[in-house]
């Protein structure tokens, strides 16, 4: 369109939708660098969710329960197949793996609080286990990951639970990197490293591989705890229902399923956004595959990866998920991208709600951060109180929804309960689409 | 002396019975026969005692071991002394993979040859093997001294962080970031000290081994050295 013809038809210049402004940002910023973009959290990208699912709620057929009065239950024992103590958890929702070294003490310490508060768990990550954290949790489960950064057997039988990490849902397939911005003197001695270098995180186990490997290696670590902790299996959402079969089969007590809006401390743009699976199209496949082995309920499947609402929690469960697991939202519930801080997350370049540089160690809100000053910004009592109130807000929205569909305890919930918005939803999560019988991709259509 | 034979207990049992010594225990002398290469034997001891073990193990032998003197008289699978604390562990065969994976102290002594991926990530533990040595030996090291005496495969000590490498025989090649150094007095001390440890010291001459360790280019990400990886 020439320039008389624009001014004439009073036509606006059109944008590409293939080379929108993120993109052409993108593509200027890798030319101006010449290295890809890092960042931390999740994937940022609209993908089929939870909120493309509705609960039916009771009518004719179905007795709803009352609000107020009548019981809906939230407890959950994870680890009942082998171990000799199992987790008798309060609340269906557990807090994820996040380490010591991409977050500060105070935030691990915190969300030990707040979990134990809620009656719940909370995770250690890539970067051993800390007193504060330790100290302030309840139920505390330690995680086995390829670094193992800072592993001894005294932890171990520290734990409440053990967790051996083969992948998140935000890199599926992928190792990490602490930069060394982030290395103090504590990071580097818990690692075992010297300070201040870039301390990278193995995407494979250093002493066995593939599933018959595992299952020597979760023997060796149950022989090491005399039988007693609750052994999980953590994968990030790709083939759920060959990893869940093989999971089962090398033995764990629970899976641990973490979608592909799983939040990571620091890894690249474009893993984040391009490798894995939502959370919604992995939870089918993962249940099919418990279901398939006669081990639906008996190894319990915990599932992660933008959890946000107690509308989220129950309709993960009325899929077939015996709990779930939050990181993110408990990092905003700690006050993480709290609009109080905007003013300098403007210095930084962004907006409270954008922050995701959590690998750069700056972090206003003291919590992705090893910087003294920023670090005691976040009051680990007043947070671990901030956790515990959302967790307890997570946990009375979904005995509402439960209660509406009349269940008596969440778990109760079932895929008959819901409906989708979307076809993709419907695919995905195997549930009609709403107003219809219609599944797209069973049998029978 | 507890004399424990595998073909009647279960290593569930053996190992229970091991974790409930204490540090001042007086059953400081085991004798365990039939291992039959059964794998997770003795691992999590955290006592002050000697197991010997009559045969061929199977996968994490003395896996995270703390303070004992755990002998082989065999092979070892997979993962023998992975992560161990403390202590020593003498493989009087072959060790297979991942030897020593991700120890943080102790010495690991392998009188044959062992596999792939010997010490790798290790952090803090001494292995001396005997032997040869597999490819991506030392993989991302980051504490402790691996001696050889013979020879190394491929990639020996890729990204390799503080771990110190001493082998006698050829190097198929180096990992990414690691380089021959110079072997100054201070080192031969510190390779003395391990072959004495090991038993060796008068047998082998330090002058022989040539070391191996971080050229630390790799330390901080810098996309220039993206094509090193």
């Amino acid at each position: 369109m020439t320039e008389h013809q624009r001014n004439w038809l009073g036509t606006p210049p059109r944008k590409s939708a293939t080379f929108d402004d993120a993109t052409l940002a993108e593509i200027r910023r890798a030319a101006a660098t010449g290295i890809y973009d890092i960042r931390g959290g999740g994937s940022k990208r609209r993908m089929p969710n939870f909120d493309d699912l509705l609960l039916l709620g009771a009518s004719m057929s179905r007795y709803p329960l009352e609000g107020y009065r009548e019981k809906c239950g939230t407890e959950v024992v994870i680890g009942s197949r082998f171990a000799k103590k199992p987790i008798k958890l309060s609340i269906p929702i557990t807090i994820s793996g996040m380490s010591f070294g991409s977050l500060s003490a105070n935030a691990k310490e915190a969300l030990g609080r707040g979990a134990s508060l809620a009656g719940t768990s909370t995770t250690t990550g890539d970067g051993g286990m800390t007193p504060e954290e330790r100290g302030q949790s309840k139920y505390l489960v330690y995680q086995y990951l390829p670094s193992r950064y800072g592993m001894n057997p005294d932890d171990l039988r520290r734990a409440d639970a053990i967790e051996i990490v083969i992948g998140q849902g935000a890199k599926p397939g992928g190792g990490g990197m602490l930069l060394g911005q982030k290395i103090s003197d504590r990071v580097a001695q818990m690692r075992q490293l010297p300070k201040g270098i870039d301390q990278r995180s193995a995407c494979r186990h250093p002493d066995w591989t593939g599933a018959d490997d595992l299952e020597v290696k979760i023997n060796e670590l149950r022989e090491i705890t005399d039988w007693e902790k609750p052994i999980y299996l953590k994968i990030g959402a790709s083939r759920p229902y060959f990893d869940v079969q093989l999971a089962v089969k090398s033995g764990a007590d629970a899976i641990v399923l973490d979608g592909m809006q799983g939040g990571t401390a620091a890894t690249q743009e474009v893993f984040i956004e391009h490798v894995g699976i939502p959370l919604l199209s992995a939870i089918r496949p993962a249940v099919q595959a418990l279901q398939d082995l006669g081990m639906h309920r008996k190894v319990q499947l915990i599932v992660s990866g933008g959890i946000r609402n107690g509308g989220d929690v129950a309709k993960a469960l009325a899929l077939g998920a015996d709990a779930v697991g939050i990181g993110t939202a408990a990092l905003v519930a700690l006050g993480d991208n709290d609009p109080r801080w905007e003013a300098e997350y403007n210095k930084l370049g962004t907006t409270a709600g954008c922050y995701d540089d959590w690998h750069e160690g700056k972090d206003p809100a003291g919590i992705t951060t090893q910087t003294p000053e920023l670090m005691e910004r976040l009051d680990p009592v007043a947070a671990g109180r901030r956790l515990a109130n959302y967790l307890k807000v997570l946990t009375l929205e979904a005995q509402t929804l439960a209660r509406a569909c009349g269940k008596n305890h969440l778990h109760n919930l079932e895929p008959e309960d819901l409906v989708a918005l979307t076809m993709e939803a419907a695919a995905m999560a195997r549930v009609p689409l709403a107003g219809t019988n219609w599944i797209p991709g069973s049998p029978g259509f | 002396m507890p004399n424990v034979d595998l073909a009647e207990t279960s290593v569930r049992e053996l190992n229970a019975a091991l974790h409930k010594l204490g540090k001042d225990t007086n059953e400081t002398l085991w004798s365990i026969a039939n291992p039959a290469g059964e794998h997770s034997i003795a691992v999590g001891v955290d006592a002050p005692i000697t197991v010997n073990i009559g045969g061929n193990v199977g996968y994490f032998c003395g896996g995270m071991n703390k303070y004992a003197n755990i002998v082989i008289d065999g092979s070892a699978g997979q993962g023998v002394g992975e992560n161990m604390m403390s202590g020593r562990i003498h493989v009087k065969g072959d060790a297979s993979q991942s030897a020593g994976a991700t120890g943080r102290g102790g010495l690991l002594l392998v009188e044959g040859n062992a596999s792939a991926r010997c010490g790798i990530s290790m952090k803090g533990i001494d292995i001396v093997v005997k032997g040869d040595i597999g490819h991506l030996s030392a993989f991302m090291g980051q504490n402790g001294r691996l001696v050889v005496f013979g020879e190394a495969g491929e990639a020996l000590g890729d990204s390799i962080y503080e771990a110190h490498i001493y082998v006698r025989g050829p190097v198929a090649s180096l990992g990414a970031d690691c380089i021959e150094k110079e072997m100054r007095d201070e080192h031969k001390a510190e390779l003395g000290e391990l072959l004495k440890a090991a038993g060796e010291i008068h047998k082998v001459d330090v002058s022989e081994f040539r070391r191996y360790g971080s050229a630390r280019k790799l330390y901080n990400f810098n996309i220039d050295n993206a094509g090193a990886y």
